[in-house]
């Protein structure tokens, strides 16, 4: 035996990827890495750097195989038993539609925008976390993809999700959530995705989306979502990492971190409130309400986070509050519209029946019998008289968030909220002080903006009609739209258990 | 009582997703590498221009000359995604733990002459450099390339530079009882020392290299091509009674060397198949970066190998013949 | 302000001497159990000690395979070859 100790964690990972990296002679630096000066941070020691979670590759390799080992055994039995038919019911299908859409290509997209930060940044271990993050951001669509791929198989609204999410009217939320922080320098991607997307906010989309899936008998999702989820915790802890590094770097860098803290906390307060109405109202088994997570995730989780960065100045996201009080109104807000315009988007809807009624009007006392269960009422009695209610009007969009202008003024549920702001003698309006804030401060980027509605309106999107549009879409009217009663995935649904009762008999 | 059981019908209704169909022109079963890969990358109504690189959309398909009707046709005869490589390169890493504990356990790096182990600390350690400047070349083509079917082969390639970095940094740490003092020495011949400069500034020069498809055909066929392919198969000799050791040691990236040429071969085949234009392009990239990659060579040869050079150029030539049969025009 | 230091695992057999690891190292430890997932909340800070899942599991233990079965956690990490503390101290 020689004599060589083993080394700790730390020693030997700050051996073998601290000191890879050389300060360039024969090209200059600022040429190698252009783009890190120019949104105003200031760097003074990239070596005070602290590294998350210490993964060598050669661990990094041995624990992820045997991640996607266990992974890749459970999809293979779920689609040999087809576990698609012990699912709770077939509307929990329209849940795998909506994050197939509108969040897979967010990970495709994060996959990215990590290996530009990882390749752009000027520290070494700053950029070795960011690399690993760009792969594992890479494995999570592609197990996405492979998960959902089985259901594919059987229920529609599915097959044309790369097509749809560059094109879906409100797929654009998503997808420009992105290419918002895509387009953004890399130290504000990395304030944007890193610290506040993953590390405020990702909690209230995948732990109750996941027990969502495990409760509703969806155990292949699950499982990918559970075991994307430890990756996802080495991704927060690199973004609670670079939101300390970049304030403890320099004092100027605060007010700068602010801007996109607050920016970004209400970007994705937006985004999430697609994930409200999944919990709320898609689940036919329920986990926790909308509300139940915020208060866990964001006002419990988030507080302690704030509580913690205040010795730096740093105060809690603008918005925070009235976003807080919006977790009572969003996934009604939310679902009345998709209700209405069900004709317009690849998944189905359905009237919350009468235990879904009170069991949202025991998790919502102080909002739902107010202002919602009236509504939805209504709908049910026009529904059953014939008229069931459709919404054929094109809608105003948010400039920034590109949500239809549906939600209300705070502390004033019965009234729309709407915001403008002039500029180069045009007109552009909001859904919210936080969106026109945040067109504000960057109008030259938001004026860029491809809104659905508008290029609709400009002919940009297979014609002036509806079924045109729908048509550009790829979207199969009376397939992969409308209510679920009625829709093929329902017929399915129902040959399987009707001929399962008369197995049994 | 007799019960008769009835099958359900689960017959799929389709069998793939639609784009996917549509590129095989029917509904059938795709692969799992086929759905992980096709169109997975977004391609059309973006909404802003990059704030750092306001002449081109985040993913545009005029960041290189080349030019495809569609960069799903250069697909990676590996067929990794994310799990098939990780499973790949986890069993590689097996290998590379057993023969660690090996030569550590007989001391075959620490009981080897003193000429061994300075021929190792000088003229292999420093080679950890230049794996992490092709670590960020890999990054840089991800993050600028297009379509998944490159650039996802483009970040595993990263992370192998990265992961075979790691083990050079581990023979150093063998040989200096890990404390690290051989790779801080490693670092100032690369730095500084004559034999590495052509090398080193080679490689910076990729970093500032603007095309992604340039910057890749210089990394694929002169940096790998050229001087790991030297290293990796013909610098045993080197390192004197340390050779089998490091040789042992270095079976992973020997592999490696092998897959991922096969993959980074069929990319630039294909690329240059497309086109006389794409061809014309490819070849003279290739030259510049294996001639460039000769001369940084030569000085390591000559200085490790006392060849005056030979090994680079039996590299150079060799990386020339690979290109030819890939088509390219040299 | 109360402030939460939470860790989120995976309810499964691998994880079970790690949750029991946890119960047992940190006391006031808060218990929320949901479908598939536990998430274990303590005051100010929380501990997975590596020695005490060794004793449970009856073999040797690698932290690092924590992220096996790691769901989410809340909290400033601290992570070495015997312990991976989150906490919100200083």
């Amino acid at each position: 035996m020689s004599g060589t100790k083993k080394l700790g964690l730390r020693q030997r990972y700050e051996h073998m990827t601290r000191g890879l990296d050389w300060e360039t002679t024969y090209q200059p630096m600022d040429k190698v890495f252009p783009y890190d000066q120019f949104e105003g941070i200031k760097i003074k020691d990239w070596s005070a750097w602290e590294d998350p979670f210490r993964l060598t590759m050669d661990a990094y390799w041995k624990f992820q195989a045997e991640k996607e080992r266990k992974l890749y055994a459970v999809l293979d039995s779920f689609a040999q038993n087809n576990g698609q038919t012990g699912i709770s019911d077939a509307r929990y299908a329209n849940v795998l539609k909506l994050f197939l859409t509108g969040v897979s290509p967010l990970e495709y997209a994060a996959h990215r925008g990590f290996a530009f930060t990882g390749r752009h940044l000027r520290g070494s271990g700053t950029r070795v976390a960011c690399q690993m993050q760009s792969i594992d951001e890479l494995r999570h669509v592609q197990t996405q993809i492979h998960t959902i791929s089985h259901f594919n198989k059987y229920f529609d609204g599915l097959s044309e999700f790369p097509h749809m999410h560059d094109r879906v009217w409100y797929l654009s939320v998503p997808k420009s959530f992105f290419d918002d922080a895509r387009t953004a320098g890399p130290f504000e991607f990395m304030i944007a995705v890193g610290f506040s997307f993953e590390y405020v906010l990702t909690n209230l989309l995948f732990v109750p989306f996941m027990s969502g899936a495990a409760y509703n008998g969806d155990m292949s999702t699950v499982t990918f979502g559970f075991s994307a989820q430890s990756d996802e915790s080495r991704h927060m802890t690199l973004g609670i990492e670079v939101i300390k590094f970049l304030l403890e770097q320099h004092p100027d860098n605060l007010p700068i971190v602010q801007k996109w803290v607050d920016k970004w906390f209400w970007r994705g307060h937006r985004l999430l409130g697609i994930v409200a109405m999944m919990m709320d109202y898609m689940l036919p088994k329920k986990v926790m309400s909308w509300k139940e997570a915020w208060d866990i995730y964001f006002t419990e989780a988030g507080g302690a986070l704030f509580q913690d960065l205040a010795r730096y100045g740093l105060k809690m996201p603008k918005g925070a509050e009235i976003a807080t009080a919006e977790a009572e109104h969003i996934s009604h807000q939310n679902w009345c519209t998709f209700y209405q315009y069900t004709h317009a988007a690849p998944f189905h809807t359905w009237m919350p029946d009468n235990e879904h009624l009170d069991w949202l009007s025991e998790k919502y006392p102080n909002t739902f019998d107010k202002y919602y269960r009236p509504r939805w009422e209504q709908w049910a009695k026009m529904d059953k008289e014939g008229k069931r209610f459709y919404n054929g009007a094109l809608v105003q969009l948010c400039q920034t968030c590109q949500i239809p202008m549906v939600y209300t003024e705070p502390g004033d549920p019965n009234t729309i909220c709407f915001r403008e702001t002039q500029h180069g003698g045009q007109r552009y309006h909001f859904c919210s002080d936080g969106c026109k804030d945040i067109f504000d401060n960057e109008p030259e980027k938001y004026i860029q903006a491809w809104m659905p509605v508008q290029q609709i309106f400009q002919g940009n999107c297979g014609g002036p009609t509806v079924p045109d549009v729908l048509n550009w879409y790829n979207l199969k009217f009376g397939v992969d739209n409308m209510d679920y009663a009625g829709s093929p995935d329902e017929a399915l649904w129902n040959e399987w258990h009707a001929d399962k009762v008369k197995a049994a008999s | 009582m007799s019960v008769q059981i009835k099958t359900i019908n689960l017959e799929p209704k389709r069998h793939t997703f639609a784009h996917i169909a549509r590129r095989f022109g029917e509904d059938k079963p795709a692969s799992r590498y086929q759905e992980a890969t096709y169109d997975v990358q977004a391609t059309e109504n973006f909404h802003y221009k990059p704030l750092w690189e306001p002449e081109f959309w985040q993913y545009d398909l005029g960041k290189t000359a080349v030019k495809m009707a569609d960069w799903y046709k250069p697909m990676d005869p590996r067929q990794y995604y994310y799990a098939t490589y990780n499973i790949a390169r986890a069993n590689m890493n097996q290998a590379v733990e057993r023969n660690f504990t090996f030569v550590d356990d007989r001391g075959l790096l620490t009981k080897a002459s003193g000429e061994a182990q300075a021929a190792i600390k000088h003229g292999l350690l420093p080679l950890r450099h230049l794996h992490w400047g092709s670590n960020m070349n890999m990054s840089e083509a991800c993050h600028r390339g297009y379509g998944t079917a490159v650039t996802a082969p483009f970040m595993f390639s990263a992370m192998d530079h990265l992961g075979i970095a790691q083990i050079i940094s581990r023979i150093g740490l063998v040989l200096d009882g890990q404390t690290g003092a051989s790779l801080d020495e490693a670092k100032q011949s690369w730095l500084f020392d004559p034999m590495w400069q052509e090398t080193r500034k080679l490689i910076e020069d990729t970093f500032v290299e603007r095309d992604w498809f340039a910057l890749f055909t210089a990394q694929a066929l002169g940096v790998n091509g050229v001087l790991f392919a030297m290293y990796y198969k013909a610098m045993e000799p080197a390192w004197k009674d340390a050779g089998m050791p490091v040789s042992l040691i270095s079976e992973f990236m020997t592999d490696w060397l092998t897959d991922e040429s096969r993959w980074s071969d069929a990319v630039i085949k294909t690329v240059a198949a497309e086109s006389e234009d794409n061809k014309a392009l490819i070849s003279g990239w290739a030259k510049n970066g294996i001639v460039r990659a000769v001369a940084a060579a030569k000085p390591l040869s000559a200085a490790l190998l006392g060849d005056n050079g030979a090994a680079a150029e039996a590299a150079g030539a060799a990386a020339l013949k690979k290109a030819a049969g890939l088509g390219l025009v040299i | 302000m109360s402030q939460l230091a939470s860790i989120t695992l995976m309810q499964n057999d691998d994880a079970r001497p790690v949750i029991d690891s946890i119960i047992a190292d940190n006391p006031g430890v808060k218990i929320l159990t949901m479908p598939g997932a536990i998430k274990l909340d303590c005051e100010g800070k929380i501990t997975v000690n590596r020695a005490s899942v060794e004793e449970r599991l009856g073999r040797p233990w690698n932290l690092q395979e924590l992220h096996l079965v790691l769901i989410s956690m809340a909290g400033n990490l601290d992570e070495d070859d015997d312990y991976f503390t989150l906490s919100w101290r200083h």
